[in-house]
């Protein structure tokens, strides 16, 4: 497996290069993921060829813009197994997505007294929208806890989501312990007590197959940027009902039926929620990441992340001078490892890697909550995606023992 | 061996400081009180300073970070006490131009003692912000507004 994905490295320009005299290393795939030349190619065609507003042009351009842009939407429909294409919104973001249900759907369900239930684990874009929705409407906030082990407890799960949550908001794969949540269950039970369900799916839609429609959850968010494609476009999914039924998001251009002097009606769905100019090359970025990833293989991609874990995992666990975060079972870990070196603090380890060539984060990771559930101020990570082989993993552990006779540790 | 050019930002003085820091410790008689934290890294100093006649009389520093932002506070500490509340400022100005790469006189950096040999930072883009929290938390609790 490893001479293939050696290859895929190949379609990844930007990682053949040196950083400060060492080849690069990228293990920040978490943050952004690097992007292969069939998207990079994608932008430019588009740009050199196609570039028109969409939707809203008579002539040729703006025809073929309109025919792309909804066909990278058919692609993500597809790819995340959605029933119906209108099902599909873009936004810029994960981030925007989960503010899009915070501040249409949530907005206009949550009361005084309810409560909206997400987990200690969730990155700050999955938490702060729903503490601030609880703050407006004098809702409750509660929080799903950790196992031992590091994993969502799943017994709190069951005592935290009642007949008075209306909400129900989980990661689907968490940024920080690499662990991915049973949201199947978890909708479940959210919907045993009439909640809905938001899963946050930034980590998990470009490492494993996601099928919106088997996980029954209403609403599902993922960014774009980390599964191969531009920054700034992202997609919501909602079930067709509850989008038809909510407000719109955003006011402008493109989302309107009819405009009077007082009074508007809206457009239908999707375009009801893609007010004003969209990123339409985003999207094409997205779709032609989607294919990239097809012709690999979601689960070709998973299985050899994995494979990597499984490698990488058990050799970080040897040193006792190391600090892992999240379950120590490989089979319970996607490729996200945070860890810290006894003694020392991440941002040192981080600028140590950089000197080696190594890529990696140091800090909150956008998730403050959980950092003091785990009782630390910050760690390193360290994220694998389909680029990444057994000799990055290798120029990691080295640059580990370097850094740690480096500071004497 | 690139680990080699880390020699250039961790130095002996600068790990020195960092595993042995001066003044951490909170004071009995402070008169000025500040919390900064560095929102990228979740790093907080809590800077404590006692002011008698425009005089830091005494200074103490508390809380957590990494090795860099460690010893700045630390030589920070060394570089004002004894010193007016003019001088100080005029050493939170020179530090921050020096880790930000600016012109400064030979003589500018010698008032800051060891915390000059931070200039060093400026080579580490990412981390110049480690370097200046400690002296954002003396300009603020000195009644400036620091603006970088």
């Amino acid at each position: 497996m490893d001479n293939k994905f050696q290859k895929i490295r190949n379609d990844f320009p930007i990682l053949n290069q040196k950083v400060n005299g060492e080849p690069l290393v990228y293990l920040d795939s978490a943050a952004t993921s690097q992007k292969p030349q069939a998207v990079i190619d994608g932008l430019i065609h588009y740009y050199q060829n196609d570039n028109a507003n969409v939707h809203r042009s008579v002539y040729t351009l703006g025809q073929r813009a309109t025919e792309e842009y909804e066909n990278a939407r058919q692609k993500v429909q597809r790819f995340i197994n959605a029933k119906e294409d209108k099902e599909v919104i873009f936004t810029k973001g994960a981030t925007d997505s989960l503010n899009l249900v915070a501040s249409t759907y949530g907005e206009e369900h949550i009361k005084a007294g309810d409560e909206i239930v997400i987990s200690i684990m969730e990155h700050h874009s999955n938490l702060i929208p729903w503490q601030q929705l609880a703050i407006r409407k004098q809702a409750k906030l509660k929080y799903i806890g950790l196992t031992k082990n590091g994993e969502l407890d799943m017994k709190d799960a069951a005592q935290q989501i009642t007949d008075k949550t209306k909400i129900v908001a989980i990661a689907h794969a968490s940024n920080v312990l690499g662990v991915t949540n049973d949201i199947k269950e978890l909708a479940r039970i959210a919907h045993s007590h009439n909640a809905v369900i938001v899963a946050d799916g930034a980590q998990a839609v470009p490492h494993q197959k996601v099928d919106v429609q088997d996980l029954d959850v209403d609403f599902y968010a993922f960014s774009g940027h980390k599964m191969l494609s531009p920054m700034g476009i992202g997609v919501l999914y909602g079930k067709k009902a509850l989008l038809e039924a909510m407000r719109p998001y955003q006011y402008g251009g493109e989302m309107i039926d009819f405009v009077e002097k007082q009074k508007s009606t809206w457009t239908d769905l999707p375009w009801k929620f893609e007010a004003g100019t969209q990123n339409v090359a985003g999207a094409i970025g997205l779709g032609e990441a989607i294919d990239y990833l097809n012709e690999i293989g979601i689960d070709q991609v998973k299985a050899h992340e994995e494979e990597l874990v499984e490698y990488l995992l058990p050799k970080l666990l040897q040193d006792q001078d190391l600090e892992v975060y999240g379950p120590h079972d490989p089979k319970k870990h996607n490729g996200v490892i945070s860890f810290n070196i006894k003694g020392l603090h991440p941002h040192d380890v981080a600028t140590a890697l950089d000197m080696e060539g190594i890529s990696v984060r140091a800090g909150h990771h956008c998730a403050q909550p959980l950092m003091k559930e785990l009782g630390v101020v910050a760690t390193v990570r360290a994220s694998f995606y389909l680029y990444n082989t057994k000799a990055d993993a290798d120029k990691l552990l080295r640059a580990i023992a370097e850094t740690k006779e480096f500071f004497k540790v | 061996m690139s680990l080699m050019g880390l020699n250039n930002l961790y130095r002996e003085v600068i790990l020195d400081h960092s595993q042995n820091p001066h003044h951490k410790h909170s004071l009995a008689n402070a008169t000025q009180k500040i919390t900064l934290k560095n929102p990228t890294c979740g790093d907080v100093i809590n800077l404590e300073l006692e002011l008698q006649d425009d005089t830091i009389k005494d200074i103490g520093f508390t809380g957590e970070g990494c090795t860099i932002s460690q010893s700045s506070a630390s030589m920070m500490t060394d570089a004002v006490i004894g010193k007016s509340v003019a001088d100080s400022l005029n050493l939170a100005h020179i530090f921050s131009d020096m880790v930000m790469g600016k012109k400064h006189s030979e003589a500018d950096l010698q008032k800051l003692g060891d915390a000059a040999i931070l200039s060093s930072v400026m080579k580490f883009p990412a981390r110049i912000k480690c370097s200046t929290l400690c002296w954002w938390a003396l300009r603020k609790s000195l009644g400036e507004e620091a603006d970088d």
